[in-house]
């Protein structure tokens, strides 16, 4: 009885210190950025503030797709399609601010439409001039297609590598579409020369670091909405669909409408984390749908530890920052590190950064509470809690493995 | 033969697999408040019943109604379980990573949609309805230990108590006790005997003397039909039952 | 002996430069002729004689390659190389040595005077020997239609022998009747010799039937293009299905292998379409040592890379699997994640080894050209590769259904504990396997190389494709794997015309997505017994 509350007590701290890290972070930094004099050693430079604010929103898009590959066993290799869909709502907005001061200074069109010969607006542009249109499209519009297709892919039970399949086939497509130049989102180039978000310079430093700062707050408050969700009844019922799908619906649960929540939830978050990256970037182009971008997240979520709420966002910023200083210093490595980095984590660490620390406390835990041996029953239940990876090492939460290490045909 | 008084109602059924006939011409009555035992070789058809009656499995041909009045062909899974049919797999299905009070929690009878669990706080009368039914599958001392780490006969109880949260009118038991010590097989028994007081129940089994204990009214099936059906005694007099079990 | 040959050859030499001195007396008059009209008049003096040997000169002509020597005024072709230009002899062709830019003109010509030049030659080679060579001229002449061509044309028609010739020269005698001012009776009848034509070019012709023209040589052009559209729909249709199929070959070549590891064992391969790609780059390596040690064997090299591509994907193949993917078994997301990044570093491997760009890989002469089947144009290399992915599917199925190894194959796939307690060594099993299908994928690779550029980037192109064919096709089942590529194939290009290449290309990965939905186990699963889950 007192391991369970401890232990429960024990990850809502985690959750707690995280969020009051990021909030902390969301004040500091701009701080440090604006207040301090370059001269000084505590000063944090613009590129800095970029750079991380760039990575939380990388935190932000494997925070998402942790709450569906995590928690309900959906690995989506699609999530950067919502990431960039986000973007791109938020880059139409973008776009519609420059108003005259383009290259062709066209006060409704923006460039690449002068440049494509459009004589208007596309319909589908309207309304992206006002913030709060284009905010609710960032929302929507990746939430919709995740509506959508998830409804039609859970419905007919689509499941495990087939639903990873298809949801590439579902970003390709996109990408396909994206490239084509009478789409309207400016074709290969994408939408780029921002001037302006609500009436600020997008290059400014004050700007840069209140985007930085809105980033940090949105990470914590999905850290804090995904918390809600996983500790509900509903976040119980999105791991037991995870486990035993089939006992699901013989319970009555309808699993394909748990599954199509999370799936919709994850791809609004997604959504957001597109739409905070694309300012901060100063471009969006359909290079984001790239199927490798979605797979790259995956690794993210993996590396900190899936099933966990901070392991993502831990992954997403180590991996990230290896990469800057990979492609700095050693461009040529890279991909041999992410490659590795991909065979490594699945062969090696299976739960991740997060998952391994808490093992390792854990069977610690157990041992120290056994030779104090203070409760008697106490000690039992931590060791018998604990001692699971040595009773069913295929069975722990977050490493469903369903079967005996064996190839199985693909059903 | 009316349905009126039945809980569950075969009629002809019949399904194939890519032309093996798992279920063949298949008639079965159960009446309101019944156990039946269910026996049968292996490919008997047992378990692909349990599908058909359960929505897994759309029939080829033939009536399944439950209660008398519902069509089962018509509904899926989460309908049928919801109009109060449970059903326990013959390999024992909890959820892993759950504890056993999270385990009943989510079977517990109640709104099955996703908002109101999104918002969900736990009431009395749901606390005192899961610590009923953790005495009755007497797992009390292990109540908020992960499933993954109970044993085998434990996690085929967990799954009979989920059955019991749900509060069905019938409950589907396929092969409760395989794998279970000769204490855990007594003990299952009373524990389904206890439960068939106020519910239909339909358990499919191998071992023959848990059957007799069960002491109740035997279908033996083979290659997807009724082959007989009476007592236990009764049905293993059948020389074709014989036939079956032993060869010639 | 020796002296009468040489008086032989002196004599026959003699006899031909007769007639070669004629020749070279008009091909002297360039270097004195004024403007293009006069270079014109040349011109048409030298097409007058005949003689099939004027065709090197005018030709050099057309192509701005006739050149004066100031220092002799001769008339010689040249051939622009490096600073220079190497003259040859404007009739033999024997080389005469280099000039420097300044000490030689050009002889300047317009596009009036190329086009003079064109109907020269083309008139000029109606008499030539070789039927090909007549055949070309005619062919000429058909598509630039001339009053003044009918009588060449008729006189042709007269000694003509061979009926193929005989009957483009008539449809060429048919397009010029329809520009001349010939009485309409003859019109109408050109019309008719042009509609039983009946391809793209007779529809151009007939809708440029002048305008003046009378109301029935309208009418009976605007009939026959009519007649003629329906029949080219029926072609365009028949070539989008060849071009469907063609793909559907290609597709096929890129997802047979993924059948056997994804659809046979189950484990998802993310680096397949790597494996291709060292298929392709064992071809380029294959064909560099060729080409630089054993020159005449490069019509072989295909032949030769097939077996050495097989190894290669196979042995990386086998590492893979006994490396990686074995600790990985029933953890399908998992395999999906770590195949992604071997997929990866083979792709930055080949980059730092080879470096980022296209590698040429050439295609062996009977892979070259094409041919027509009616108004079909087919590539020998589609048509071989459509050929080769049929082989190897049909080697695939016997091997799976008729040999032990097959057999073995199956029994473990099926029940993996019975096939390892009657004695099959299931792990050497499962790695052959694995071997087998990257194998078949490295020959897809030489397959590929010859239509496809040769760089790292060469299987991200194809892995999606290949799983949507395995998925739509039915996994596990090597006849669903043909069936799913060729219909995705001919599906692709049958909507390629209406609805455009990329947009037709995504139509077709949305009808799949929305195909899995209503059959998630593919075209060809197996129903199978219900099994818990």
């Amino acid at each position: 009885m007192i391991t369970g509350r401890f232990f429960a007590a024990g990850a809502d701290r985690r959750i707690a210190i995280t969020i009051f890290i990021l909030l902390a972070v969301a004040v500091i930094v701009p701080l440090l950025n604006l207040a301090i004099s370059p001269a000084s050693a505590f000063h944090i430079p613009s590129y800095m503030v970029a750079l991380t604010g760039k990575y939380l929103c990388y935190a932000l898009l494997a925070l998402s797709l942790d709450l569906v590959w995590g928690y309900c066993g959906i690995l989506s290799l699609g999530h950067g399609a919502f990431f960039a869909l986000g973007g791109y709502a938020m880059g139409m907005y973008l776009m519609r601010q420059i108003g005259s001061r383009g290259v062709y200074g066209n006060p409704i069109l923006p460039d690449f439409m002068v440049f494509l010969n459009y004589k208007e607006l596309p319909w589908f542009w309207y309304g992206f001039d006002h913030f709060w249109f284009a905010g609710l499209m960032v929302l929507a519009v990746p939430g919709l297609l995740a509506f959508i297709f998830g409804w039609f892919a859970f419905r007919s039970r689509v499941t495990g590598v087939y639903l990873s399949i298809i949801t590439q086939a579902m970003t390709y497509a996109l990408l396909l579409a994206f490239f084509r130049n009478d789409m309207g989102f400016g074709g290969n180039n994408g939408l780029t020369d921002f001037k302006d978000i609500l009436g600020f310079s997008v290059q400014a430093d004050a700007t840069r670091s209140a985007l930085f700062a809105a980033s940090a707050v949105m990470l914590a408050l999905a850290v804090f909405v995904t918390w809600a969700i996983v500790g509900s009844k509903y976040g119980k019922l999105l791991m037991a669909v995870r486990d035993a799908e089939s006992r699901t619906r013989f319970l009555g649960w309808r699993a394909e409408n748990v599954k199509l929540f999370a799936f919709t939830v994850s791809a609004v978050m997604g959504g957001i984390a597109g739409a905070l990256y694309v300012p901060q970037v100063g471009i969006i182009n359909p290079g984001e749908f790239e199927p490798s971008n979605s797979i790259e997240v995956v690794i993210w979520a993996a590396v900190g530890g899936r099933g966990t709420i901070i392991g993502p966002i831990i992954g997403a910023l180590l991996v990230n920052a290896g990469k800057s200083w990979f492609t700095g210093a050693l461009p040529e490595l890279w991909l041999f590190a992410l490659g590795g980095l991909f065979v490594a984590v699945t062969l090696l660490l299976p739960k991740g950064i997060i998952g391994m620390w808490d093992d390792w406390r854990g069977n610690a835990r157990a041992l120290r509470a056994a030779s104090l041996a203070e409760e008697a029953r106490t000690a039992v239940g931590v060791a018998s809690a604990t001692s699971k990876p040595a009773r069913s090492p295929a069975r722990n939460p977050g490493e469903w493995s369903w079967s005996d290490p064996e190839p199985q045909a693909a059903e | 033969m009316s349905k009126s008084n039945t809980i569950l109602y075969l009629d002809g059924v019949s399904v194939s697999f890519d032309g093996f006939r798992a279920i063949n011409n298949l008639s079965l009555v159960l009446d309101r408040g019944e156990m039946r035992a269910i026996i049968g070789p292996n490919g008997a058809g047992k378990t692909t019943m349990m599908d058909i009656v359960t929505g897994k499995t759309r029939p080829d041909d033939g009536e399944v109604f439950f209660d008398g009045e519902v069509d089962l062909t018509s509904h899926d899974e989460a309908e049928i379980a919801m109009m109060g049919i449970g059903r326990k797999f013959q390999k024992p299905t909890v959820f892993e990573s759950h504890s056993i009070e999270e385990n009943l929690m989510l079977a517990l009878k109640g709104p099955r949609s996703i908002f109101p669990a999104l918002f969900h706080r736990k009431s009395a009368a749901e606390a005192r309805r899961i610590d009923d039914i953790i005495g009755v599958i007497r797992l009390g001392d292990k109540r908020r230990e992960v499933a993954a780490n109970l044993s085998h006969g434990q996690k085929q109880w967990l799954e009979i108590g989920m059955l019991l949260a749900q509060d069905p009118k019938l409950l589907l038991v396929d092969e409760p006790v395989a794998g279970m010590t000769d204490a855990e097989t007594e003990e299952t028994a009373r524990l389904l005997k206890e439960i068939a007081r106020d519910h239909s129940v339909i358990v499919v089994e191998h071992d023959m003397r848990f059957v007799r204990e069960l002491g109740v009214k035997v279908t033996c099936l083979h290659e997807g039909s009724v082959l007989s059906e009476g007592t236990l005694d009764f049905v293993s007099a059948d020389e074709r039952v014989v036939e079956v079990y032993l060869g010639r | 002996m020796i002296g009468l040959a040489l008086l032989f050859l002196s004599a026959t030499l003699s006899s031909l430069g007769a007639a070669e001195a004629d020749l070279r007396a008009i091909i002297a008059k360039f270097a004195t002729a004024k403007g293009f009209s006069e270079t014109g008049a040349v011109v048409h003096e030298l097409a007058a004689t005949g003689d099939p040997k004027v065709e090197r000169p005018l030709a050099a002509l057309a192509d701005g390659n006739l050149y004066i020597r100031k220092a002799d005024s001769l008339v010689l072709i040249g051939k622009e190389a490096g600073d220079g230009v190497q003259l040859s002899d404007p009739l033999s062709g024997a080389a005469s040595g280099e000039a420097a830019k300044d000490d030689i003109t050009k002889i300047k010509v317009n596009n009036t005077l190329r086009r003079a030049i064109r109907d020269a030659l083309g008139t000029l080679t109606l008499g030539a020997k070789d039927p090909a060579v007549r055949l070309a001229a005619a062919g000429t002449m058909f598509k630039t239609p001339d009053a003044a061509n009918i009588e060449p044309l008729d006189t042709a028609i007269a000694n003509e022998t061979v009926a193929s010739v005989k009957a483009l020269l008539e449809q060429a005698r048919a397009a010029s009747v329809l520009v001349s001012d010939r009485p309409e009776a003859d019109k109408l009848a050109a019309i008719q010799v042009i509609g039983a034509r009946g391809d793209r070019d007779a529809v151009s012709l007939l809708t440029s039937v002048d305008a003046n023209a009378s109301d029935a040589v309208k009418q009976a052009a605007a009939a026959a293009i009519a007649n003629i559209n329906s029949t080219l729909a029926f072609w365009d249709a028949g070539q989008n299905i060849w071009y469907g199929i063609s793909l559907g070959s290609v597709l096929l070549l890129a997802a047979i292998g993924l059948a056997i590891t994804f659809g046979v064992m189950g484990v998802i391969n993310m680096a397949h379409g790597e494996m291709v790609m060292l298929g392709a780059y064992t071809t380029f390596v294959v064909q560099q040592v060729i080409r630089t040690s054993f020159p005449g064997l490069f019509d072989w090299s295909l032949v030769i890379a097939l077996p050495m591509a097989f190894l290669v994907a196979g042995f990386v193949g086998f590492v893979i699997e006994r490396g990686i993917i074995r600790f990985l078994y029933g953890r399908p997301l998992e395999t999906l994640l770590a195949t992604w990044g071997v997929s990866l570093i083979l792709q930055q491997a080949v980059r730092s080894i080879f470096g980022p760009t296209n590698q040429e890989v050439g295609n062996p002469t009977w892979m070259s050209g094409s041919f027509d089947v009616g108004q079909l144009a087919i590539t020998w290399n589609r048509l071989w590769i459509l050929v080769f992915a049929l082989t190897v599917f049909g080697v695939l199925l016997y091997v799976m259904k008729r040999t032990p190894w097959g057999l073995q194959m199956r029994a473990v796939t099926a029940n993996r504990r019975m096939a390892a307690s009657m004695g099959i060594r299931t792990p050497w099993v499962d790695a052959l396997t694995f071997a087998l299908g990257s194998g078949i994928a490295g020959i897809a690779g030489v397959a590929l190389s010859q239509i496809d550029n040769v760089s790292p980037n060469l299987g991200r192109g194809y892995i999606i494709d290949s799983f949507m064919v395995v998925v739509f096709g039915g996994v596990g089942n090597l006849w669903g794997t043909l069936v799913g590529a060729f219909s995705l194939g001919v599906v692709n290009k049958v909507l390629e015309p209406y609805a455009g290449a990329v947009l037709g290309k995504i139509v077709v990965l949305v009808l799949i997505v929305l195909f899995i939905q209503k059959r998630p186990r593919g075209l060809f699963a197996l129903k199978g017994r219900a099994v818990e889950a």
